[in-house]
């Protein structure tokens, strides 16, 4: 069997997050793909939150704290500077460096938490492949039951999907 | 009908559905031919980048002597047009972080543009320094890197903080922009044909769209969001740091952190409307950057005016308290000395003159906002001359006074970034879409589940 699945275009949001519920419940790990983000939806296919903002702050903290121990090591150990008897740990002088990398590691660190959780770069999918999909990304909502799902089982995932009464379902070749 | 749909309904005119708005945005860039508006003032402006590359050559060959610096006025325009540019740049991340956390939901149809203009004038901040570096082959010296000197930055040292800040604000600036951009990227992927197809299909990286996907979008951008606000206060504080940490007459002020970063935002949003007014009009964009936007941009100039002009109010009188000769003198030299018409001129420009917005017909007429944008753009810039120039010629030794008279040079840099802002700018309006598409239909779907 050459198919991944079988992809349902539906008219509206709540359509869709509707439909999102009902697989759901019935046991489905439906993937839904809208145009924008919709109010709800994760929630309704059941998406867990994301480590996304603990990754922020642990790259936050490593830049900062780096950050102040370069400041550091090289202000005391490698290339002390004595000027007048100051303090060579002069710590408040150290704080804006600190703070522009500490905000630096943290967008990194989101960035590249944002690319791996969200499955970015992947420029091959097979839902790409299914008729019309592009509207996706215009003015249609698509809920698409794949065989990568336990659960999934061809034709009454098929089934299922018409009782949801779709604009159309279409195959989505693997 | 909720506050906040009565509010979206304001800020969206005509009857606009998820493909409709999509279309609009992307037609811009897909399919509207160049036309000779945009071809002529592309051509001229690119002339101006070929200027400021050959100014620059010039530069590198006979030294920072061809400008009108000299000792004690070592900054002259370089040092004030980074002020400047940087400033102008705050107001993007403003709109796009501040107002995103703050739920604004008129910075939607103007962030976009709004965080290119952020990138663009930071880029022009940044190039300043460099070129009034003397010997810029050494910039990198600037960087923390285990050299066989064993030298390193100077940590106490506000120039190196500010390079840190404004690397970083360059960096942050980019990968907010570019994580909004990428839903984007992907509606125009699959309405683009042929080359453009697989040019914006790579940079869209495979976004498909999915609810996966859209709730790590938001929850990333959101975060972004709530870095690049302090980011934004940071950048501009640290570029005071390099005037009040020096001890200089009328530098070395606590008060420079908050005004500095005020008079940013106050350039900023006028820059945000001198662009903003133009580019309704040409890509008939009436109805998603309407008069309310115009208007609230409007009010903040407002507010953040009121604040500068607290702010030099309060220069003048603490220099006064503090009993100080030569704080004393220097702000006395601002009102009649040889800078005196920058500083009336300035007064004029961003206080008097920006007073008509109390009226509600000026907020929302865009001929007269547009005006008045340019004359706060003017403004902000003496200022950032003026404080430049009026505190450096009359240090604490008065046998070193000296004046700084800009050469031709100075005005040719000046004019140069300007050009290539504008160059920048002419090409990001018509290869990225200039308003966020994914956000303007939340707006949509907004108001559809507002109306019954």
């Amino acid at each position: 069997m050459n198919r991944w699945g079988w992809m349902a275009e539906f008219e509206s949001a709540e359509q869709l997050l509707a439909a999102a519920r009902a697989a759901r419940s019935a046991g489905y790990a439906a993937q839904a793909y809208a145009p924008f983000a919709i109010d709800g939806l994760p929630e309704a296919l059941g998406i867990q939150r994301s480590r996304i903002p603990a990754f922020t702050f642990a790259g936050a903290a490593v830049g900062g704290a780096a950050a102040y121990a370069m400041q550091w090591a090289s202000a005391v150990l490698l290339r002390p500077i004595n000027v007048g008897g100051r303090p060579l740990h002069s710590w408040p002088m150290f704080i804006p460096v600190s703070f522009e990398m500490m905000i630096l590691g943290g967008a990194l660190a989101a960035v590249l938490a944002f690319f791996v959780s969200a499955g970015l770069p992947r420029l091959r999918h097979p839902v790409f492949a299914a008729e019309d999909f592009e509207l996706a990304s215009r003015h249609r909502f698509f809920l698409v039951l794949h065989r990568d799902d336990p659960h999934y089982e061809d034709r009454a995932a098929a089934r299922w999907l018409d009782e949801r009464r779709p604009l159309r379902r279409v195959e989505v070749p693997a | 009908m909720s506050t906040a749909a009565t509010e979206d309904a304001r800020l969206l005119h005509g009857p606009w559905g998820y493909a409709s708005i999509g279309d609009k945005i992307s037609a811009i860039v897909l399919e509207r031919p160049l036309g000779w508006r945009w071809l002529l003032a592309f051509v001229l402006t690119g002339l101006g980048v070929l200027g400021l590359l050959a100014a620059m050559g010039w530069l590198f060959a006979q030294g920072v002597g061809i400008w009108g610096v000299n000792v004690p006025v070592g900054w002259g325009f370089a040092i004030a047009n980074c002020v400047w540019w940087i400033g102008i740049g705050h107001a993007g991340t403003f709109i796009s972080a501040v107002l995103l956390l703050l739920r604004q939901h008129w910075r939607t149809s103007i962030n976009r543009f709004a965080e290119a203009m952020t990138l663009f004038a930071a880029t022009m901040a940044g190039l300043f320094p460099l070129l009034h570096l003397g010997r810029p082959w050494f910039v990198y010296w600037l960087l923390p890197y285990p050299d066989t000197m064993g030298l390193w930055p100077q940590w106490r040292s506000p120039l190196v903080w500010d390079f840190f800040a404004i690397a970083t604000y360059l960096a942050v600036s980019f990968l907010f922009w570019y994580v909004g951009l990428i839903p984007d990227l992907a509606t125009l992927r699959d309405r683009a044909r042929g080359a453009k197809r697989v040019a914006f299909g790579l940079f869209a990286l495979g976004w498909r769209g999915e609810a996966r996907q859209w709730a790590r979008h938001e929850q990333a951008y959101l975060l972004l969001a709530g870095l690049a606000t302090p980011l934004v206060v940071s950048v501009h504080s640290v570029v005071s740091l390099d005037f009040a940490i020096g001890n200089t007459p009328g530098f070395h002020s606590t008060i420079f952190p908050p005004y500095f970063v005020c008079g940013a935002l106050y350039s900023g949003f006028a820059m945000v409307l001198t662009l903003a007014i133009p580019l309704r009009r040409v890509f008939s964009l009436e109805s998603l950057i309407t008069k309310t936007h115009l208007d609230n941009a409007a009010k903040v100039l407002l507010a953040t005016g009121a604040l500068l002009a607290y702010g030099y109010a309060a220069e003048a009188f603490c220099a006064f308290y503090s009993g100080d000769a030569f704080e004393i003198g220097m702000q006395q030299q601002r009102w009649h000395g040889p800078y005196a018409s920058v500083y009336w001129t300035m007064l004029t420009c961003n206080v008097l003159v920006p007073q008509l917005l109390w009226w509600r017909r000026v907020r929302r007429h865009a001929g007269w906002l547009f005006g008045l944008s340019l004359v706060i753009n003017l403004g902000m810039w003496l200022e950032r001359v003026m404080i430049v120039l009026s505190s450096l010629s009359r240090d604490y030794v008065p046998s070193a006074w000296r004046d700084f008279i800009p050469t031709a040079w100075d005005w040719i840099f000046l004019l140069g970034s300007l050009a290539t802002f504008a160059w920048l700018f002419l090409l990001f309006v018509r290869l990225l879409p200039l308003i966020s598409i994914a956000e303007m239909r939340e707006l949509v779907a907004h108001r559809t589940e507002a109306a019954p």
